[in-house]
């Protein structure tokens, strides 16, 4: 499937705060677009944005499929989203997340292909614990099993690395360079460990004046 | 039907919902017996009795279905896996299995409290399947408005009393009937009961989707 993400002339504000505005940009396969700049600047904004789940104030984004544009729901289908904002059931087991988001997305559940994931992301023999149980590096493992149990061509990570010892960077690593072969990241950090991994980076902030001119993002 | 096992999952490992269902319930349920204690009420009065306890016993635990989506921070994660309408369906089948296991026990409660009896049975039962299935649906869209409110609960009785007013004075019409035994007016309540629902249900799914993904 060749995806592709294209933002024109975004801009978002609240209310008479400009967080951002003319951000022109298309992302193509194979690419891990990073998003870059201080606390506040809009990375998260930019990636919900990107992701649907909040209204530009001006601009659009669109997503194709094998050239086809996609509906919002359709778009939302087909990204995997990891982010500090987004919490799973603490009341219910890794493997009972991982069942209820399977079925949600209309996907056969194997208990076998959901522990493969869950070993994946470092969470072995933690399958039936409950989530509350999780430490704050454990719930972020977990979230990128959320995010990769349907293999999405599009995968967003707001803060990948958040909470996670040495394996899980590299296990974030490793997702990333996985996810370039058969799509598109979309990633935003304030570590430049992180930025580093991106083949395009987009600068938010005031330094910036809130983003890079339309298609200079590099 | 996801989206309701998961809740029913999360609510037999917590209580909360049912907790808060059920204790006001019994608690105005023995208020109620102990005030009319010295008199036997009539049909009348106990079927409007019946509906606004089981009026304010939803707007007691219902609300909280979207809140704590939001509040826990999952509305995302739910928002990016189901369509809209699989999550109102999920939602109003989950609010409408807890009020009826909540009329399960609170039904037979009240006819022993308030010394009542129901001369219609089949009919009576229609009606309150019909009644809680508006209920239900009621609450669940507008849970879903005031979700991200900060007074939810003043929120939710201010919206809900004048949306579910129809349903229940056409409740406790058809209730007082099959306490009393005249079948007269309770077929066409009950058709009334059936109509709104309908109307509650597809205006729900046609305006979910701008409620929960704003």
């Amino acid at each position: 499937m060749l995806t592709r993400v294209e933002i024109k002339n975004l801009a978002k504000a609240y209310g008479q705060r400009r967080l951002f505005s003319n951000i022109s940009v298309t992302i193509e396969y194979g690419t891990v677009f990073a998003v870059a700049g201080p606390n506040g600047a809009g990375k998260t904004t930019l990636l919900r944005i990107i992701c649907g789940l909040l209204p530009p104030s001006a601009g659009e984004v669109s997503v194709s499929v094998d050239g086809r544009v996609l509906s919002a729901g359709e778009r939302r289908a087909k990204i995997g989203l990891v982010s500090p904002d987004l919490e799973l059931y603490n009341e219910l087991s890794a493997l009972e997340n991982l069942e209820f988001f399977a079925r949600l997305r209309g996907l056969p559940f194997s208990p076998e292909e959901a522990r493969d994931l869950l070993a994946y992301v470092g969470l072995k023999g933690r399958e039936n614990d409950l989530l509350a149980a999780f430490s704050s590096g454990l719930r972020q493992r977990l979230k990128l099993a959320y995010a990769l149990q349907h293999r999405p061509p599009i995968l967003v990570l707001d803060e990948p690395a958040a909470n996670l010892d040495g394996e899980g960077v590299r296990l974030v690593e490793n997702i990333i360079a996985c996810q370039r072969k058969r799509g598109i990241v979309i990633m935003a950090t304030n570590e430049p460990g992180e930025v580093a991994y991106g083949d395009r980076i987009l600068t938010l902030g005031p330094q910036g004046h809130g983003c890079l001119p339309q298609g200079s993002a590099r | 039907m996801a989206v309701c096992r998961k809740d029913l999952r999360v609510e037999f490992r917590t209580r909360y919902a049912y907790s808060a269902l059920l204790m006001f319930a019994v608690t105005v349920m023995v208020t109620v017996s102990f005030t009319v204690g010295g008199f036997l009420p009539d049909s009348g009065v106990a079927a409007a009795l019946l509906w606004i306890i089981l009026f304010f016993s939803a707007m007691a635990g219902l609300p909280r279905i979207f809140a704590q989506e939001e509040e826990k921070g999952t509305a995302a994660a739910l928002r990016m896996a189901a369509a809209p309408e699989t999550v109102l369906m999920g939602k109003y089948m989950y609010n409408a299995v807890l009020l009826f296991s909540l009329a399960v026990l609170l039904v037979p409660l009240f006819f022993v409290l308030l010394n009542q009896s129901v001369l219609l049975p089949g009919l009576f039962l229609a009606v309150l399947l019909l009644g809680l299935l508006g209920l239900a649906a009621v609450s669940t869209v507008l849970a879903a408005i005031v979700a991200k409110a900060e007074a939810k609960g003043l929120l939710m009785a201010v919206l809900s009393f004048p949306v579910l007013l129809p349903l229940l004075l056409t409740a406790v019409k058809a209730t007082h009937n099959c306490l009393a035994g005249s079948r007269e007016g309770v077929a066409a309540s009950m058709l009334l009961l059936f109509c709104y629902d309908g109307v509650i249900l597809a205006a729900s799914f046609l305006l979910f989707a701008y409620i929960w993904d704003d």
